[in-house]
Protein backbone atom coordinates (compact mmCIF):
# COMPACT_ATOMS: atom_id res chain seq x y z
CA UNK A 1 0.00 0.00 0.00
CA UNK A 2 1.28 3.45 -0.89
CA UNK A 3 1.13 6.24 1.53
CA UNK A 4 3.26 8.39 -0.31
CA UNK A 5 0.58 11.15 -1.04
CA UNK A 6 0.39 11.88 2.73
CA UNK A 7 3.56 13.68 1.94
CA UNK A 8 1.77 16.68 -0.21
CA UNK A 9 -1.54 16.57 1.59
CA UNK A 10 -0.79 16.06 5.52
CA UNK A 11 -1.59 19.42 5.94
CA UNK A 12 -5.13 19.24 4.01
CA UNK A 13 -6.00 16.63 5.72
CA UNK A 14 -5.22 18.39 9.14
CA UNK A 15 -6.98 21.19 8.20
CA UNK A 16 -9.94 19.08 7.16
CA UNK A 17 -9.79 17.41 10.89
CA UNK A 18 -9.77 20.88 12.59
CA UNK A 19 -12.98 21.55 10.23
CA UNK A 20 -14.33 18.24 10.98
CA UNK A 21 -14.03 18.32 15.11
CA UNK A 22 -15.45 22.42 14.90
CA UNK A 23 -18.78 20.85 13.32
CA UNK A 24 -19.00 18.13 15.67
CA UNK A 25 -18.33 20.31 18.97
CA UNK A 26 -21.04 22.89 17.43
CA UNK A 27 -23.69 20.98 17.02
CA UNK A 28 -22.95 18.50 19.49
CA UNK A 29 -23.41 21.74 21.75
CA UNK A 30 -26.58 22.57 19.40
CA UNK A 31 -27.94 18.79 20.52
CA UNK A 32 -27.01 18.65 24.19
CA UNK A 33 -29.08 21.96 25.15
CA UNK A 34 -31.97 21.68 22.83
CA UNK A 35 -32.29 17.58 23.29
CA UNK A 36 -32.26 18.79 27.64
CA UNK A 37 -35.13 21.10 27.56
CA UNK A 38 -36.95 18.07 24.87
CA UNK A 39 -36.38 15.76 27.38
CA UNK A 40 -37.76 17.82 29.83
CA UNK A 41 -41.40 18.52 27.93
CA UNK A 42 -41.71 15.04 27.69
CA UNK A 43 -41.80 13.75 30.66
CA UNK A 44 -43.33 17.19 32.06
CA UNK A 45 -46.85 17.27 33.50
CA UNK A 46 -48.51 19.06 31.31
CA UNK A 47 -49.60 17.57 28.35
CA UNK A 48 -49.30 19.87 25.41
CA UNK A 49 -45.33 20.39 26.06
CA UNK A 50 -45.34 16.34 26.14
CA UNK A 51 -47.20 16.30 22.88
CA UNK A 52 -44.76 18.93 21.58
CA UNK A 53 -41.65 16.97 22.62
CA UNK A 54 -42.77 13.98 21.15
CA UNK A 55 -43.85 15.38 17.74
CA UNK A 56 -40.02 16.57 18.18
CA UNK A 57 -38.66 13.24 18.54
CA UNK A 58 -41.29 12.02 15.80
CA UNK A 59 -40.08 14.45 13.25
CA UNK A 60 -36.10 14.74 13.64
CA UNK A 61 -35.61 11.14 14.34
CA UNK A 62 -37.33 9.53 11.15
CA UNK A 63 -35.88 12.57 8.90
CA UNK A 64 -32.56 11.51 7.05
CA UNK A 65 -30.08 13.57 8.32
CA UNK A 66 -29.04 14.65 4.31
CA UNK A 67 -32.64 16.15 3.78
CA UNK A 68 -32.20 17.97 7.23
CA UNK A 69 -28.95 19.40 5.61
CA UNK A 70 -31.06 20.36 2.57
CA UNK A 71 -33.66 22.30 4.11
CA UNK A 72 -30.91 24.23 6.31
CA UNK A 73 -28.27 24.69 3.51
CA UNK A 74 -30.57 25.60 0.74
CA UNK A 75 -34.13 26.32 2.36
CA UNK A 76 -32.97 28.24 5.34
CA UNK A 77 -31.35 31.22 3.19
CA UNK A 78 -34.04 31.12 0.79
CA UNK A 79 -36.26 31.78 3.41
CA UNK A 80 -34.58 35.06 4.27
CA UNK A 81 -32.87 33.44 7.27
CA UNK A 82 -28.95 32.60 7.28
CA UNK A 83 -26.34 31.94 9.76
CA UNK A 84 -23.83 31.09 7.32
CA UNK A 85 -22.40 28.21 5.50
CA UNK A 86 -20.95 26.64 9.10
CA UNK A 87 -23.48 27.17 11.13
CA UNK A 88 -25.85 26.32 8.59
CA UNK A 89 -24.75 22.85 8.18
CA UNK A 90 -23.79 22.48 11.55
CA UNK A 91 -27.39 22.64 12.90
CA UNK A 92 -29.48 20.21 10.97
CA UNK A 93 -26.89 17.65 12.48
CA UNK A 94 -27.31 19.36 15.99
CA UNK A 95 -31.27 19.10 15.37
CA UNK A 96 -31.02 15.76 14.28
CA UNK A 97 -28.97 14.02 17.42
CA UNK A 98 -31.18 16.15 19.45
CA UNK A 99 -33.81 13.86 19.08
CA UNK A 100 -31.41 10.97 20.28
CA UNK A 101 -29.91 13.14 22.95
CA UNK A 102 -33.50 13.17 24.13
CA UNK A 103 -34.50 9.74 24.08
CA UNK A 104 -30.80 8.96 25.88
CA UNK A 105 -31.75 10.98 28.62
CA UNK A 106 -35.43 10.28 29.02
CA UNK A 107 -33.96 6.30 29.42
CA UNK A 108 -32.23 7.79 31.50
CA UNK A 109 -34.53 9.57 33.68
CA UNK A 110 -36.48 6.69 33.81
CA UNK A 111 -33.58 5.08 35.28
CA UNK A 112 -33.21 7.14 38.42
CA UNK A 113 -34.92 5.14 40.95
CA UNK A 114 -38.66 6.22 41.86
CA UNK A 115 -37.96 6.41 45.40
CA UNK A 116 -36.03 9.61 44.69
CA UNK A 117 -39.08 12.00 42.74
CA UNK A 118 -41.28 10.47 45.55
CA UNK A 119 -38.43 11.86 48.42
CA UNK A 120 -37.84 15.44 46.65
CA UNK A 121 -41.95 16.20 46.23
CA UNK A 122 -42.28 14.39 50.46
CA UNK A 123 -39.79 17.53 51.19
CA UNK A 124 -42.08 19.82 49.28
CA UNK A 125 -39.98 20.37 46.04
CA UNK A 126 -41.88 21.32 42.96
CA UNK A 127 -41.77 19.63 39.41
CA UNK A 128 -38.98 22.13 38.08
CA UNK A 129 -37.16 21.58 41.29
CA UNK A 130 -37.04 17.85 41.51
CA UNK A 131 -36.08 18.02 37.97
CA UNK A 132 -33.12 20.26 37.91
CA UNK A 133 -32.02 18.86 41.65
CA UNK A 134 -32.53 15.28 41.64
CA UNK A 135 -33.39 13.94 39.00
CA UNK A 136 -31.31 15.52 36.03
CA UNK A 137 -28.25 15.43 37.57
CA UNK A 138 -28.02 11.60 38.29
CA UNK A 139 -30.07 10.65 34.77
CA UNK A 140 -27.16 12.49 32.93
CA UNK A 141 -24.70 10.26 34.97
CA UNK A 142 -26.67 7.31 34.24
CA UNK A 143 -26.82 7.93 30.48
CA UNK A 144 -22.96 8.39 29.74
CA UNK A 145 -23.00 5.37 27.74
CA UNK A 146 -25.94 5.47 25.11
CA UNK A 147 -24.73 9.31 25.33
CA UNK A 148 -21.60 7.99 23.92
CA UNK A 149 -23.02 6.64 20.98
CA UNK A 150 -25.07 9.08 20.20
CA UNK A 151 -21.79 11.42 19.76
CA UNK A 152 -20.39 8.91 18.24
CA UNK A 153 -22.72 9.03 15.41
CA UNK A 154 -22.54 12.04 15.55
CA UNK A 155 -18.74 12.37 15.08
CA UNK A 156 -19.50 10.06 11.72
CA UNK A 157 -22.81 11.66 10.40
CA UNK A 158 -20.69 14.76 10.31
CA UNK A 159 -18.99 13.71 7.27
CA UNK A 160 -22.35 14.42 5.53
CA UNK A 161 -21.29 18.15 5.20
CA UNK A 162 -19.06 17.02 2.78
CA UNK A 163 -21.95 16.11 0.51
CA UNK A 164 -22.49 20.39 0.88
CA UNK A 165 -19.08 21.14 0.34
CA UNK A 166 -17.61 21.73 3.50
CA UNK A 167 -14.04 21.30 3.35
CA UNK A 168 -14.10 18.43 6.42
CA UNK A 169 -11.89 15.28 6.29
CA UNK A 170 -14.66 13.22 4.13
CA UNK A 171 -14.50 16.07 1.33
CA UNK A 172 -11.09 15.35 0.94
CA UNK A 173 -11.36 11.97 0.27
CA UNK A 174 -12.94 11.80 -3.50
CA UNK A 175 -10.12 14.39 -4.08
CA UNK A 176 -7.03 12.54 -2.92
CA UNK A 177 -8.39 9.17 -4.65
CA UNK A 178 -8.85 10.98 -7.90
CA UNK A 179 -5.21 12.52 -7.73
CA UNK A 180 -3.43 9.21 -6.22
CA UNK A 181 -5.71 6.88 -8.17
CA UNK A 182 -2.76 3.96 -7.28
CA UNK A 183 -3.25 4.69 -3.52
CA UNK A 184 -7.11 4.68 -2.92
CA UNK A 185 -7.41 2.21 -0.45
CA UNK A 186 -4.04 4.00 1.69
CA UNK A 187 -6.36 7.16 1.27
CA UNK A 188 -9.93 5.38 2.75
CA UNK A 189 -8.08 4.29 5.46
CA UNK A 190 -5.58 7.14 6.05
CA UNK A 191 -9.54 9.31 6.26
CA UNK A 192 -11.15 5.62 7.88
CA UNK A 193 -7.88 6.04 11.29
CA UNK A 194 -9.09 9.72 11.30
CA UNK A 195 -12.42 9.12 11.86
CA UNK A 196 -11.91 5.96 14.23
CA UNK A 197 -9.50 8.81 16.36
CA UNK A 198 -12.43 10.29 17.29
CA UNK A 199 -14.25 8.08 18.17
CA UNK A 200 -11.84 6.31 20.64
CA UNK A 201 -11.31 9.83 22.23
CA UNK A 202 -15.12 9.69 22.62
CA UNK A 203 -15.15 6.28 24.20
CA UNK A 204 -12.23 7.26 26.34
CA UNK A 205 -13.81 10.11 27.18
CA UNK A 206 -16.98 8.00 28.03
CA UNK A 207 -15.57 5.30 29.87
CA UNK A 208 -13.71 7.74 32.23
CA UNK A 209 -17.02 9.76 32.89
CA UNK A 210 -18.79 6.82 33.66
CA UNK A 211 -15.99 5.63 36.45
CA UNK A 212 -16.13 8.82 37.59
CA UNK A 213 -19.32 9.83 38.01
CA UNK A 214 -20.77 6.35 38.68
CA UNK A 215 -24.29 6.45 40.50
CA UNK A 216 -23.68 4.74 43.81
CA UNK A 217 -26.00 2.33 45.68
CA UNK A 218 -28.63 1.92 43.06
CA UNK B 1 -43.57 5.60 33.97
CA UNK B 2 -42.41 8.97 33.87
CA UNK B 3 -45.93 10.23 35.15
CA UNK B 4 -44.18 9.06 38.49
CA UNK B 5 -42.24 12.09 38.93
CA UNK B 6 -45.32 14.28 39.73
CA UNK B 7 -47.47 14.03 41.82
CA UNK B 8 -51.95 14.11 40.88
CA UNK B 9 -52.36 17.91 40.24
CA UNK B 10 -54.47 19.55 43.00
CA UNK B 11 -56.32 22.78 42.30
CA UNK B 12 -53.56 25.12 41.69
CA UNK B 13 -51.56 23.07 39.97
CA UNK B 14 -53.81 22.38 37.13
CA UNK B 15 -54.30 26.08 36.94
CA UNK B 16 -51.08 26.52 36.46
CA UNK B 17 -50.32 23.56 34.09
CA UNK B 18 -53.62 24.88 32.14
CA UNK B 19 -51.58 28.06 32.11
CA UNK B 20 -48.50 26.39 30.84
CA UNK B 21 -50.33 24.49 28.39
CA UNK B 22 -51.81 27.46 26.75
CA UNK B 23 -48.35 29.13 26.70
CA UNK B 24 -46.71 26.09 24.87
CA UNK B 25 -49.45 26.24 22.47
CA UNK B 26 -49.07 29.90 21.88
CA UNK B 27 -45.45 29.64 21.43
CA UNK B 28 -45.69 26.76 18.83
CA UNK B 29 -48.17 28.35 17.01
CA UNK B 30 -46.20 31.62 17.10
CA UNK B 31 -43.12 29.51 15.85
CA UNK B 32 -44.98 27.85 12.97
CA UNK B 33 -46.75 31.16 11.99
CA UNK B 34 -43.07 32.55 11.87
CA UNK B 35 -42.31 29.98 9.40
CA UNK B 36 -45.31 30.54 7.63
CA UNK B 37 -44.90 34.07 7.18
CA UNK B 38 -41.40 34.01 5.98
CA UNK B 39 -42.22 31.30 3.50
CA UNK B 40 -45.04 33.37 2.04
CA UNK B 41 -42.85 36.80 2.38
CA UNK B 42 -40.08 35.16 0.39
CA UNK B 43 -42.51 33.37 -1.75
CA UNK B 44 -41.72 29.40 -0.85
CA UNK B 45 -45.58 29.06 -1.19
CA UNK B 46 -45.87 30.06 -4.84
CA UNK B 47 -47.51 27.59 -7.33
CA UNK B 48 -44.97 26.71 -9.63
CA UNK B 49 -42.43 25.84 -7.05
CA UNK B 50 -45.31 23.20 -5.99
CA UNK B 51 -46.31 22.48 -8.68
CA UNK B 52 -43.67 19.59 -9.72
CA UNK B 53 -45.79 17.26 -7.02
CA UNK B 54 -49.15 17.41 -9.09
CA UNK B 55 -47.46 16.95 -12.19
CA UNK B 56 -48.03 13.17 -13.27
CA UNK B 57 -44.64 13.10 -14.82
CA UNK B 58 -42.60 14.10 -12.11
CA UNK B 59 -45.19 12.00 -9.63
CA UNK B 60 -43.70 8.67 -11.93
CA UNK B 61 -40.24 10.11 -11.58
CA UNK B 62 -40.44 10.13 -7.67
CA UNK B 63 -42.40 6.65 -7.59
CA UNK B 64 -39.24 5.06 -9.10
CA UNK B 65 -37.04 6.84 -6.64
CA UNK B 66 -39.06 5.38 -3.57
CA UNK B 67 -38.95 1.68 -5.67
CA UNK B 68 -35.14 1.93 -5.70
CA UNK B 69 -34.82 3.05 -2.27
CA UNK B 70 -36.95 0.32 -0.69
CA UNK B 71 -35.36 -2.13 -2.90
CA UNK B 72 -31.90 -0.43 -1.94
CA UNK B 73 -33.26 -1.03 1.70
CA UNK B 74 -34.94 -4.03 1.46
CA UNK B 75 -31.50 -5.36 0.28
CA UNK B 76 -29.47 -3.86 2.97
CA UNK B 77 -31.48 -5.12 5.68
CA UNK B 78 -31.70 -8.62 4.44
CA UNK B 79 -27.75 -8.81 3.95
CA UNK B 80 -27.51 -7.28 7.10
CA UNK B 81 -29.32 -9.30 9.09
CA UNK B 82 -27.30 -12.40 7.47
CA UNK B 83 -23.69 -10.28 7.93
CA UNK B 84 -24.53 -9.69 11.59
CA UNK B 85 -25.67 -13.20 12.91
CA UNK B 86 -22.75 -14.33 10.49
CA UNK B 87 -20.04 -11.81 12.70
CA UNK B 88 -22.03 -12.04 15.95
CA UNK B 89 -21.89 -15.63 16.64
CA UNK B 90 -18.49 -15.37 14.99
CA UNK B 91 -17.32 -13.32 18.06
CA UNK B 92 -18.66 -15.45 20.49
CA UNK B 93 -16.63 -18.29 18.39
CA UNK B 94 -14.26 -20.63 20.72
CA UNK B 95 -11.73 -20.53 18.52
CA UNK B 96 -9.49 -17.33 18.63
CA UNK B 97 -8.72 -17.71 14.75
CA UNK B 98 -12.48 -16.76 14.17
CA UNK B 99 -12.91 -14.53 16.86
CA UNK B 100 -10.39 -11.62 16.33
CA UNK B 101 -11.30 -11.17 12.30
CA UNK B 102 -14.52 -11.74 13.01
CA UNK B 103 -14.04 -8.77 16.04
CA UNK B 104 -11.35 -6.65 13.43
CA UNK B 105 -14.52 -6.32 11.13
CA UNK B 106 -17.08 -5.29 13.12
CA UNK B 107 -15.14 -2.84 14.93
CA UNK B 108 -13.96 -1.31 11.93
CA UNK B 109 -17.32 -0.80 9.80
CA UNK B 110 -18.91 0.36 13.35
CA UNK B 111 -16.31 3.12 13.08
CA UNK B 112 -16.28 4.30 9.77
CA UNK B 113 -19.30 6.68 8.33
CA UNK B 114 -21.14 5.39 5.92
CA UNK B 115 -20.36 8.19 3.79
CA UNK B 116 -16.43 7.71 3.13
CA UNK B 117 -17.19 4.49 2.82
CA UNK B 118 -19.77 4.19 0.17
CA UNK B 119 -17.25 6.94 -1.73
CA UNK B 120 -14.36 4.19 -1.61
CA UNK B 121 -16.79 1.21 -2.64
CA UNK B 122 -17.97 3.67 -5.71
CA UNK B 123 -14.61 4.71 -6.45
CA UNK B 124 -13.26 0.74 -6.32
CA UNK B 125 -15.64 -0.29 -8.65
CA UNK B 126 -16.23 2.85 -10.68
CA UNK B 127 -18.23 1.68 -14.14
CA UNK B 128 -17.75 -2.04 -13.50
CA UNK B 129 -21.22 -2.72 -11.29
CA UNK B 130 -24.75 -1.34 -10.60
CA UNK B 131 -24.90 1.63 -9.23
CA UNK B 132 -27.20 0.75 -6.23
CA UNK B 133 -24.19 -1.80 -5.67
CA UNK B 134 -21.68 0.74 -3.54
CA UNK B 135 -24.92 2.22 -1.50
CA UNK B 136 -26.41 -1.37 -0.64
CA UNK B 137 -23.12 -3.08 0.20
CA UNK B 138 -21.78 0.39 2.14
CA UNK B 139 -25.27 -0.63 4.02
CA UNK B 140 -25.02 -4.08 4.36
CA UNK B 141 -21.36 -3.50 6.24
CA UNK B 142 -22.44 -0.99 8.48
CA UNK B 143 -25.47 -2.13 9.60
CA UNK B 144 -24.55 -5.74 9.70
CA UNK B 145 -21.53 -4.69 11.90
CA UNK B 146 -24.04 -2.70 14.26
CA UNK B 147 -26.88 -5.99 14.46
CA UNK B 148 -23.68 -7.85 14.84
CA UNK B 149 -22.80 -6.64 17.96
CA UNK B 150 -27.28 -6.51 18.62
CA UNK B 151 -26.80 -10.84 18.10
CA UNK B 152 -24.05 -11.39 20.32
CA UNK B 153 -26.12 -9.01 23.14
CA UNK B 154 -29.21 -10.95 22.43
CA UNK B 155 -27.65 -14.83 22.48
CA UNK B 156 -25.88 -13.55 25.80
CA UNK B 157 -29.12 -12.69 27.07
CA UNK B 158 -30.56 -16.31 26.54
CA UNK B 159 -30.57 -17.96 30.33
CA UNK B 160 -27.31 -19.60 30.57
CA UNK B 161 -29.55 -22.68 32.10
CA UNK B 162 -31.20 -23.39 28.42
CA UNK B 163 -28.05 -23.57 27.25
CA UNK B 164 -26.88 -25.79 29.46
CA UNK B 165 -30.39 -28.26 29.43
CA UNK B 166 -29.66 -28.33 25.68
CA UNK B 167 -26.44 -29.84 26.61
CA UNK B 168 -27.57 -31.83 28.75
CA UNK B 169 -29.93 -33.32 26.22
CA UNK B 170 -27.14 -34.13 24.10
CA UNK B 171 -27.07 -31.68 21.37
CA UNK B 172 -23.89 -30.15 20.15
CA UNK B 173 -22.46 -26.84 19.76
CA UNK B 174 -24.14 -25.87 16.31
CA UNK B 175 -27.59 -27.62 17.37
CA UNK B 176 -27.86 -25.03 20.80
CA UNK B 177 -27.13 -22.15 19.04
CA UNK B 178 -29.30 -22.98 15.82
CA UNK B 179 -32.15 -24.51 17.89
CA UNK B 180 -32.24 -23.14 21.29
CA UNK B 181 -29.84 -19.89 21.62
CA UNK B 182 -30.60 -17.98 17.90
CA UNK B 183 -34.36 -18.41 18.14
CA UNK B 184 -34.83 -16.41 21.45
CA UNK B 185 -31.95 -14.01 20.42
CA UNK B 186 -33.67 -12.75 18.03
CA UNK B 187 -37.24 -12.41 19.77
CA UNK B 188 -35.48 -10.71 22.68
CA UNK B 189 -33.51 -8.61 19.76
CA UNK B 190 -36.58 -7.65 17.65
CA UNK B 191 -37.01 -4.17 19.11
CA UNK B 192 -33.36 -3.37 18.38
CA UNK B 193 -33.46 -5.37 14.76
CA UNK B 194 -36.36 -2.94 13.93
CA UNK B 195 -34.53 0.37 15.08
CA UNK B 196 -31.64 -0.47 13.18
CA UNK B 197 -33.64 -1.15 10.23
CA UNK B 198 -35.12 2.36 10.65
CA UNK B 199 -31.37 3.74 10.34
CA UNK B 200 -30.76 1.50 7.27
CA UNK B 201 -33.66 3.29 5.47
CA UNK B 202 -33.09 6.84 6.35
CA UNK B 203 -29.75 5.99 5.08
CA UNK B 204 -30.70 4.59 1.50
CA UNK B 205 -30.49 8.44 1.38
CA UNK B 206 -27.05 8.66 0.93
CA UNK B 207 -27.29 7.28 -2.42
CA UNK B 208 -27.25 10.69 -3.53
CA UNK B 209 -23.31 11.20 -3.23
CA UNK B 210 -22.53 8.71 -5.33
CA UNK B 211 -25.86 9.93 -7.94
CA UNK B 212 -27.30 5.79 -7.16
CA UNK B 213 -31.15 5.90 -7.90
CA UNK B 214 -33.34 6.78 -5.53
CA UNK B 215 -35.44 9.05 -3.54
CA UNK B 216 -32.86 11.74 -3.27
CA UNK B 217 -31.72 11.01 -6.78
CA UNK B 218 -35.17 12.00 -8.17
CA UNK B 219 -35.24 15.09 -5.87
CA UNK B 220 -32.06 16.20 -7.38
CA UNK B 221 -33.58 15.59 -10.54
CA UNK B 222 -36.64 17.61 -10.01
CA UNK B 223 -34.56 20.40 -7.99
CA UNK B 224 -31.78 20.79 -10.97
CA UNK B 225 -35.33 21.72 -13.26
CA UNK B 226 -37.29 24.20 -10.82
CA UNK B 227 -34.45 25.41 -8.29
CA UNK B 228 -37.01 24.23 -5.42
CA UNK B 229 -34.78 22.81 -2.59
CA UNK B 230 -36.53 23.29 0.43
CA UNK B 231 -39.81 21.83 -1.10
CA UNK B 232 -38.03 18.77 -2.84
CA UNK B 233 -37.00 18.30 0.98
CA UNK B 234 -39.74 18.52 2.78
CA UNK B 235 -41.60 16.56 0.60
CA UNK B 236 -38.66 13.75 0.40
CA UNK B 237 -38.62 14.31 4.36
CA UNK B 238 -42.71 13.66 4.90
CA UNK B 239 -42.20 10.29 2.56
CA UNK B 240 -39.60 9.23 4.46
CA UNK B 241 -41.03 9.97 7.62
CA UNK B 242 -44.00 7.92 6.65
CA UNK B 243 -42.06 4.88 5.64
CA UNK B 244 -40.59 4.96 9.03
CA UNK B 245 -43.42 4.53 10.48
CA UNK B 246 -45.11 2.33 9.09
CA UNK B 247 -41.88 0.41 9.66
CA UNK B 248 -42.30 1.31 13.51
CA UNK B 249 -45.71 -0.31 12.88
CA UNK B 250 -44.74 -2.89 11.17
CA UNK B 251 -42.44 -3.83 13.76
CA UNK B 252 -44.52 -3.45 16.61
CA UNK B 253 -46.71 -5.88 15.19
CA UNK B 254 -43.74 -8.66 14.63
CA UNK B 255 -42.68 -7.88 18.50
CA UNK B 256 -46.57 -8.56 20.09
CA UNK B 257 -46.90 -11.45 18.09
CA UNK B 258 -43.49 -12.81 18.61
CA UNK B 259 -44.03 -12.10 22.84
CA UNK B 260 -47.87 -13.60 22.52
CA UNK B 261 -46.66 -17.14 21.42
CA UNK B 262 -43.96 -17.31 24.10
CA UNK B 263 -44.65 -18.22 27.78
CA UNK B 264 -44.63 -15.89 30.90
CA UNK B 265 -41.31 -16.62 31.84
CA UNK B 266 -39.67 -14.65 28.70
CA UNK B 267 -41.98 -11.57 28.75
CA UNK B 268 -40.28 -9.54 31.13
CA UNK B 269 -36.79 -9.60 29.21
CA UNK B 270 -38.78 -8.60 26.05
CA UNK B 271 -40.39 -5.57 27.87
CA UNK B 272 -37.14 -4.18 29.26
CA UNK B 273 -35.66 -4.42 25.45
CA UNK B 274 -38.67 -2.46 24.31
CA UNK B 275 -37.95 0.28 26.95
CA UNK B 276 -34.19 0.68 26.15
CA UNK B 277 -35.09 1.69 22.37
CA UNK B 278 -38.41 3.54 22.37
Amino acid sequence: MDFSFLQDSWELLLKGFWVTLRVFFASGLIALVLGTFVAVARVSPVPAMRAVGTAYVTLFRNTPLLLLLFITYYGLPAMGIDFGFFWNVSLAAGLYTAAFVCEALRSGINGVPLGQAEAARAVGMPFSMTMTQVILPQAFRLVVPPMASVFIALAKNTSLVAALGLADIAFRLQGLMRDYPSSRTAVFLTIAAMYIIIVAAISLVASWAERRWKVESR
Amino acid sequence: MSTLLFDVPGPRARRRHQILSVVTVVVVTAFLGLVVWRFASTGQFDYELWEVFVTPAYIEIILEGLYYTLLAAVMAIAGALMFGMLFGIGKLSDHAWVRWPCWAIVEFFRAVPLFILITYLWALYRFQIELLAPLVIGLILYNGSVLAETFRAGINAVPKGQVEAAYALGMRKSAVMRIVQLPQAIKIMTPAIISQCIVALKDTSLGYIIVAPGLTYAGRQIWREFDNHLQVALVLGAIYIILNLCLEQLGRFAQRRLTESRTVQGDAGADDATLAVR
